[in-house]
């Protein structure tokens, strides 16, 4: 296979899965020409006046919608480890006999661990979204018969708008809908907040089935999907399992070192004058984001500033700080616990926004490049502050990449993370896999110190002499090396198991068999 | 005659940075290693030539050694292996980790200890970064929190933490066990720069001259000449009755705590939040304490989620004249830091006592005055204190007389 060295200095094929894709060109630097792809034009003719798009069963609309050997099948994952559709869609094509399928997910979860077996059976021929847990295993090990390809939320709405993956069905789970397909995530037993994830499916697919297990009388308002483009509405018993779809109640962090990372990174905030009064910020629903959240909204409260805006996902710390005045407005591209979901259901101020708007590289401007203050993880950040999260040191894939490389369009990109987690350095030499380029991560904030980008001499100048303890990444490696030891590197095959995309679409890196 | 086969370490789904390793000698065929690794694709090859390098240097040449491992730092795989080896032969060797040069500082008899932490002895998980969250002292602990099946392995793996872990200037403490027992334990403690020794349960001052009596005989054999403090805890109503004596018992002891969990069950009472029931019994060890010119400390709060209820027990026990108290988990620990420092309006009121001080001693006057009230000399004494604990703790600038 035709390698070449990409921009990122990563050597990467110039074909993958029998498509031509471009290398990484650097940053902003590839920018495609041309009109977006469109599907087919639909005519109103061909739908039934009365407006009820009712089918008998999910196998029924798949059916209509002609599935065949081949095609592309996309999900949203609104209904994160508790979605019972995705898997079903894949029984009834592998029963059918249906083989070479594409799943085009916004991300999957370990509840899709069997479909390990449809792509045992070629029922499916690979995955082009993010590989969790068991997935990425079977991926790593060079199980798949196709290479999967991953990309950002918003390289996903890309790569949808310049054509470059062509969904011919779109399956999309909704927790409340009316017959028309217009659909909402807000209500119904498998609520689930919002719908964003799935906006540029219904759009470009050419087909679209919505399934739901709320089926209401029209209209469904406010619709997220809109019935226009809906060609068939599924009634099932039941499409999620709730408990799995939000979380009861999202806590902050109980681990003392996390909540130490936490109180440094709200300290550096406040010393670097990042935290202001009307600042923008995101923060994700892990354990150590939540307690960051916490510790701004004290700053804030302490100094009565107020947070001009937060981009979700949103959980109850984030509605707080909305509920307490310390933030006028949240925009959510998905909800994490019961009192985000009620809280985006009454609260004005607390809106809807999808990822298409938001993290899209075709989109005309990107929220997160005005958002003040960006907290995320990393599953390894090497010496030239280059950031992986979809393998693990091990070289296994295991995760995927979700918002996070166009959340590094911020203003001020924060990853608190722990130097070391049971042993394994998070600070190394070279990151296995490049998700993310160097000089865009400006700050790392460790449990023994902080390291600033160089590039960003302008924090470096301002936290200078305030009693943080600022580390360069190279002494952060030694110290955790020290502790740990020097791990040895995987051994990796030279065959290309997955393919890493950068926002704009072209291959930042790849991901190879484990030996 | 010793058994051929021995276990040691923890392992299970909730068990980190630790390693579970069964020996079994053999007659012939080497050594064999099944290692079971979280981290074996970054550390199983290291793993593999640390456990034969340890063998090597007890002289085992043949066994069966199964490690089922969550991380483990060198320093807990090498302890582990030590405590299989030593239940399964006799030998007086110590396979010592290096021992890090930041570990080598003494501290001072009044230093301030406001708050130490406790660390079970055999949980290596929570003693790795224990250092990172500005406890006065770090307690690395043999008695109570060591199961009782554990407490060999335990005394290898704290000697290991000793030598390995950087506590980042904390005082490096170690609670060894009651009697004989605890006596044991200092072999393998007082070489490797321990600070201070809590003596558990002390009814006597007997029970420290024999501590002092083995750690002065353990210094004189490893040539050390550092200074280890000793502080007993009053654990029942016969070493409270002691207490005094006790206190004033050695010129080591710079500290006496009180450990109510025990003391109340030796009272026969229940343990209450607001702790009426041991109201006299702290007094009485704080007045031992002052009697004595050692600091008393409190006992611990054990309920590590109502932070509410701490906040008030701090500020009683600072009130009632203890200077300092445990730590079960550090998240208690910037509230008891936090309790125990010197406040805002101590702090102000301190500044003009010693200030109307100096400006009299400038003057020649004999007394002191603050607006129509006398200030006699032990409150001078006291202000002056107050403003080098503020002093110390950042929250007064050393110059601050020149600000006024």
């Amino acid at each position: 296979m035709k390698t070449v060295k990409n921009a990122a200095g990563r050597t990467v094929p110039l074909e993958i899965n029998g498509q031509s894709v471009i290398p990484f060109k650097g940053i902003g630097k590839h920018i495609p020409e041309g009109r977006k792809y469109s599907p087919f034009i639909p005519s109103c003719a061909n739908f039934p006046d009365d407006g009820n798009k009712v089918v008998s069963s999910l196998e029924e609309a798949l059916q209509k919608c002609g599935l065949r050997d081949g095609m592309t099948i996309s999900t949203h994952h609104h209904l994160r480890d508790g979605d019972l559709v995705s898997n079903k869609i894949f029984e009834i094509a592998s029963a059918k006999g249906v083989k070479n399928l594409i799943w085009f997910p916004s991300a999957s979860f370990p509840c899709h661990e069997p479909l390990i077996k449809f792509l045992d059976d070629g029922t499916i021929n690979r995955i082009e979204g993010s590989m969790n847990g068991p997935l990425g295993r079977y991926v790593s090990e060079g199980k798949m018969k196709g290479t999967a390809v991953l990309r950002s939320h918003g390289g996903r709405v890309q790569a949808i708008q310049d054509g470059e993956v062509k969904i011919d069905i779109a399956v999309l789970a909704a927790p409340t809908s009316d017959s028309f397909g217009n659909a909402k995530g807000t209500s119904g037993p498998s609520a689930c907040g919002v719908l964003g994830y799935a906006k540029a499916d219904f759009m470009y697919a050419d087909k679209v089935i919505v399934v739901t297990d709320n089926l209401i009388d029209l209209p469904c308002f406010p619709m997220e999907i809109e019935g226009n483009y809906v060609d068939y509405v599924v009634v099932v018993d039941k499409i999620g399992i709730p408990e799995k779809i939000i979380s009861g109640t999202t806590q902050i962090t109980k681990s003392p070192d996390r909540l130490l990372i936490a109180d440094l990174t709200a300290s550096f905030l406040e010393k670097s004058g990042i935290l202001k009064d009307g600042v923008s910020m995101q923060a994700g629903a892990g354990g150590t984001s939540l307690a960051i959240a916490v510790f701004i909204s004290e700053i804030l409260k302490n100094k009565g500033w107020k947070s001009k805006l937060g981009f979700g996902g949103s959980t109850k710390y984030m509605v707080k700080m909305l509920e307490d005045g310390l933030m006028n407005f949240i925009l959510d591209a998905q909800v994490f616990d019961l009192d985000a979901v009620k809280s985006i259901e009454n609260n004005k101020n607390h809106v809807p926004y999808s990822v298409f708007n938001a993290y899209n590289y075709h989109s005309k401007g990107n929220l997160t490049s005005m958002m003040d203050i960006m907290i995320l993880g990393a599953t390894e950040i090497d010496l030239n502050f280059n950031g992986n999260v979809v393998t693990h040191s091990d070289g296994y894939l295991l995760h995927g990449i979700g918002g996070w490389q166009n959340c590094l369009h911020a203003r001020n990109v924060i990853l608190p993370i722990p130097l070391f987690r049971d042993r394994i350095p998070v600070i190394v030499d070279e990151v296995t896999t490049l998700c993310g380029p160097g000089e865009m991560i400006d700050v790392v904030i460790t449990e023994r110190g902080i390291a600033i980008n160089p590039l960003r001499k302008d924090l470096i100048e301002r936290v200078k002499g305030k009693g943080l303890p600022l580390r360069t990444l190279q002494e952060l490696k030694d110290e955790a090396e020290l502790i740990c030891g020097v791990p040895q590197k995987p051994q990796f095959e030279d065959e290309v198991v997955a393919a890493i995309k950068w926002v704009d679409g072209t291959v930042i890196d790849v991901v190879r068999k484990i030996k | 005659m010793k058994n051929s086969a021995a276990i040691s370490g923890n392992s299970g789904p909730k068990v980190r940075s630790d390693c579970e390793i069964a020996l079994e000698l053999k007659s012939d065929g080497g050594i064999f290693i099944d290692l079971i690794s979280k981290v074996k694709s970054l550390y199983g090859d290291s793993i593999v030539s640390l456990t034969k390098e340890v063998l090597d240097f007890f002289g085992i040449k043949h066994a069966f050694v199964k490690i089922t491992d969550s991380g483990a730092l060198p320093f807990v795989i090498e302890a582990r292996l030590e405590s299989v080896v030593k239940q399964l032969i006799s030998t007086q060797q110590e396979y010592l980790p290096p021992h890090l040069k930041e570990n080598n500082y003494s501290t001072e008899r009044h230093r301030f200890r406001f708050s130490r932490l406790y660390l079970p002895g055999n949980t290596p998980g929570l003693m790795i970064n224990s250092g990172l969250h500005s406890a006065d002292g770090i307690i690395l602990d043999l008695e109570d929190s060591v199961a009782p099946g554990k407490k060999d392995e335990a005394r290898l793996l704290v000697r290991n933490a000793l030598r390995q872990i950087n506590f980042y200037g904390a005082e490096r403490m170690v609670r060894i066990n009651q009697g004989k027992r605890g006596l044991e334990d200092l072999h393998f403690v007082i070489p490797h720069n321990v600070n201070l020794v809590l003596i558990p349960k002390c009814e006597d001052a007997e029970d420290i001259l024999q501590v002092e009596k083995m750690i002065e005989s353990i210094k004189m054999k490893f040539n050390l000449n550092n200074d280890v403090f000793l502080m007993p805890i009053i654990e029942s109503a016969l070493g409270l009755e002691n207490s005094f004596k006790i206190a004033n018992s050695s010129k080591s002891i710079v500290a006496i705590a009180i450990g109510l969990e025990d003391f109340t069950a030796d009272l026969g009472i229940q343990r209450t939040i607001d702790g009426k029931e041991s109201l006299y019994a702290r007094q009485r060890l704080i007045i031992a304490a002052k009697a004595a010119g050692i600091q008393p400390i409190d006992s611990v709060f054990s309920d590590v989620a109502d932070m509410e209820a701490l906040k008030l027990t701090v500020k009683e026990s600072k009130s009632l004249g203890f200077e300092g108290m445990g730590c079960i988990h550090p998240r208690q620990i910037p509230l008891i830091r936090e309790g125990f420092a010197p406040d805002a309006t101590e702090i102000e009121k301190s500044k003009k006592i010693v200030l109307a001080f100096e400006e009299a001693k400038q003057k020649g006057f004999g007394v002191v005055a603050l607006g129509s009230k006398m200030i006699d000399p032990p409150v001078v004494a006291r202000a002056q204190r107050v403003i080098d604990l503020a002093v110390c703790l950042n929250r007064l600038s050393p110059d601050w007389v020149k600000d006024e």
